[in-house]
């Protein structure tokens, strides 16, 4: 498949509305005024987009969640917290190609009659919320945002809100909790956003991936669309390829593409001929596979039969050096210190975890300290507001499950020795 | 008896707690900074100015440096919400100091991707060039390193971040020990942005 979202990205002054003009920018909003609200979510639904945030919900559907009769403003918030270890697509999308995310906001907020969208960037993008700053007031100089757009009387504001460093405000309701000014902490649903959401008012959060899928659909058509990739797993879908790989980056293909293809073809294989160990498909969230399990489709339904889930698409590839009881402590240290505290067992239960690996990795643990983990881990999932919870259970299940080897070797020889890629000595400070 | 029966609740502190920093000198938002936060207020409703609390907080950081109780009062004030509701922001999100930190605060991302390609080397080349432990400032008051999670862009690991804002990217121990002296001549200049900043 040719690249659709990321073919100009290499390409000097991509981020730019000329240049972005040059290349078809802003044809499927001009199709998309000229349609109804209703007709706008038939085509996503026709489509068949689904949300490339992490659950892989069918777009249109979430749209058409939003109460048309309601008398309360209509929200879009934008997810570009982009907080997933292994994930940097919505990164290199809205630093190469804003102008088609600006295109897709203002194509979302007619379909769900809001008048105002709010990106949410996380704080650490700073450099990219200045890019997005500087070209969003050359759209809106152009008339492809705020009012009276193109002349079609439809009118939609834009603003970049910015975060300041927390994962959890990437769960959709933590997010809009941020947005209020306070903690990003999860709200029980429901209500979903869709009903209640920002300010109490009904609210679509999307990723920023998602909504760069939205003006193709109408630029060229929801079947065109509807014809990349298998069946249920349509559109362009980009994947980050990180870890121990030749070529690291974002690679975009349709969902036919195998894990082992992104991994060798797309991303140059492992360096120094060395061999495979595992790889992390969806973002660190997701279970890990071993390496005879590498053939599979990278899409939503290929990878959740293969025993994970495409999630964010992070895709991070560990060769044979690698440890697997110091990658749970590594992700596990990064859960501890994102867990937003709201949910005793995710509060608590990712500190035991840390702890417990942490000895289990320096090769003080002992057996029973394995089926612990199980035991800690399996009280977390399932059992807290949010998805964060059962965020945290791969890393140490799927690990446990498929590399048990490593976790006994560490707990009845001892901490093998350590690759040349990690410090010799423990570093011991704050975090 | 927590809920796990074998595991005792935790007695450190956790994000969600709130932790009040000293009053520290008095503070007053600067006329260009009470513009810019008011123009920041008018993109929510009238009645939702509490949405731009973060934006205040960036606005005292950069004008002061950290955050002290004085000046979360004064935010409180110019945003018409308690005191509490700013206490609860600061303490939550990591980008905000609450002590005095070093004019160059390094954060080196310490996640996985970058883990994998060598950033445990990196944080331990610059703490020992620096003779610093992670989460403390050097006793000229120049840097301060700290450890980060993902920052995302693990394409490009190691990389770090400087003073909330300022990236740069495939780092190990010698470039960084270098990147830091360049800091040290050079300031923020010395640092390349991000890989996509430049033109591939
Ligand atoms: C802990 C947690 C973190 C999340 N982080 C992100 C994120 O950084 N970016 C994102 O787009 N979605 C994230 N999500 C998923 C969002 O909650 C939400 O499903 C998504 O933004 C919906 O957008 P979509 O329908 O366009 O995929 C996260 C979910 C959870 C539970
Ligand atoms: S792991 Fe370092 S940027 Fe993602």
């Amino acid at each position: 498949m040719d690249p659709v979202l990321t073919k100009h990205i290499g390409e000097p002054n991509a981020q730019t509305l000329d240049f972005s003009l040059q290349h078809g920018a802003y044809a499927g909003l001009r199709k998309a005024l000229g349609m109804a609200p209703d007709e706008i979510i038939d085509w996503v639904k026709k489509s068949g987009l689904r949300g490339r945030g992490g659950a892989g919900f069918p777009t249109g559907m979430k749209w058409g969640f939003v109460p048309k009769d309601s008398p309360k403003a209509k929200y879009l918030c934008v997810n570009a917290d982009e907080s997933e270890p292994g994930t940097f697509k919505d990164h290199v999308l809205m630093e190469r190609n804003p102008h088609l995310f600006f295109e897709g906001c203002v194509i979302a907020c007619r379909a769900i009659r809001a008048k105002v969208c709010y990106i949410y960037i996380r704080g650490e993008f700073y450099h990219l919320q200045r890019v997005l700053e500087t070209e969003l007031a050359r759209a809106y100089e152009a008339g492809f945002v705020g009012a009276n757009i193109l002349g079609s009387g439809e009118h939609v504001d834009i603003y970049i809100h910015r975060g300041a460093g927390a994962y959890e405000a990437g769960e959709e309701t933590a997010l809009i909790e941020s947005l209020e000014g306070k903690r990003a902490q999860p709200r029980l649903k429901p209500p979903f956003p869709a009903v209640v959401g920002l300010y109490g008012c009904p609210t679509v959060v999307n990723n920023v991936e998602t909504l760069c899928n939205v003006p193709l659909i109408f630029d060229r058509g929801w079947e065109w669309y509807a014809g990349i990739g298998p069946d249920k797993n349509t559109g362009p879908k980009l994947y980050c390829v990180s870890g121990h790989v030749n070529r690291p980056g974002v690679y975009e293909a349709d969902m036919s593409v195998t894990l082992r293809q992104l991994i060798y073809d797309y991303a140059g294989g492992i360096p120094g001929g060395r061999q495979l160990k595992a790889v992390i498909p969806g973002g660190s969230s997701t279970n890990v596979l071993p390496a005879d399990k590498i053939d599979v489709a990278a899409s939503f339904d290929g990878l959740v039969q293969a025993g994970s889930m495409l999630g964010s698409a992070g895709i991070i590839v560990m060769d044979e050096t690698t440890s697997m009881v110091w990658v749970a402590k590594n992700l596990l240290h990064f859960y501890e210190h994102e867990s937003c505290g709201k949910c005793t067992p995710c509060r608590e239960g990712t500190d035991w975890l840390y702890k417990i690996l942490s000895k289990v990795e320096r090769g003080e643990g002992e057996l029973r300290d394995l089926g612990l983990l199980f035991s800690v881990a399996d009280n977390i999932g399932g059992k807290t507001l949010c998805p964060f919870g059962d965020a945290v259970v791969p890393p140490v299940a799927s690990t446990l499950q498929h590399f048990r080897e490593d976790y006994e070797t560490h707990v009845r020889v001892g901490r093998p020795p350590l690759p040349p890629w990690r410090a010799q000595e423990e570093l011991i400070g704050a975090h | 008896m927590s809920f796990h029966p074998q595991m005792p609740y935790g007695e450190g502190w956790h994000r969600s707690q709130r932790r009040v920093p000293p009053d520290g000198p008095p503070f007053a938002f600067t006329p260009e900074n009470l513009a810019r936060l008011e123009d920041i207020c008018s993109h929510y409703p009238p009645e939702q100015r509490k949405s731009a609390i973060i934006a205040a907080l960036y606005l005292v950081q950069e004008q002061q440096g950290y955050i002290t109780g004085n000046a979360m009062q004064h935010v409180a004030g110019v945003i018409g919400c308690a005191p509490a509701q700013v206490e609860d922001v600061v303490s939550y999100y990591v980008m905000f100091f609450t002590r005095p930190v070093g004019t160059y605060v390094v954060q080196v991302c310490r996640t996985l991707s970058c883990a994998l390609r060598g950033a445990e080397r990196v944080t331990e080349a610059l703490c020992r060039h620096l003779h610093v432990s992670p989460g403390e400032t050097t006793p000229d008051g120049m840097f301060t390193v700290v450890e980060f999670e993902c920052l995302g862009a693990c394409d490009r690991a190691p990389v770090i971040m400087v003073n909330n804002e300022h990236w740069h990217e495939c780092q190990d121990p010698d470039k960084v020990t270098e990147l830091v002296d360049a800091l040290r001549s050079d300031g923020v200049a010395a640092l390349s942005g991000c890989h996509l900043v430049k033109e591939r």
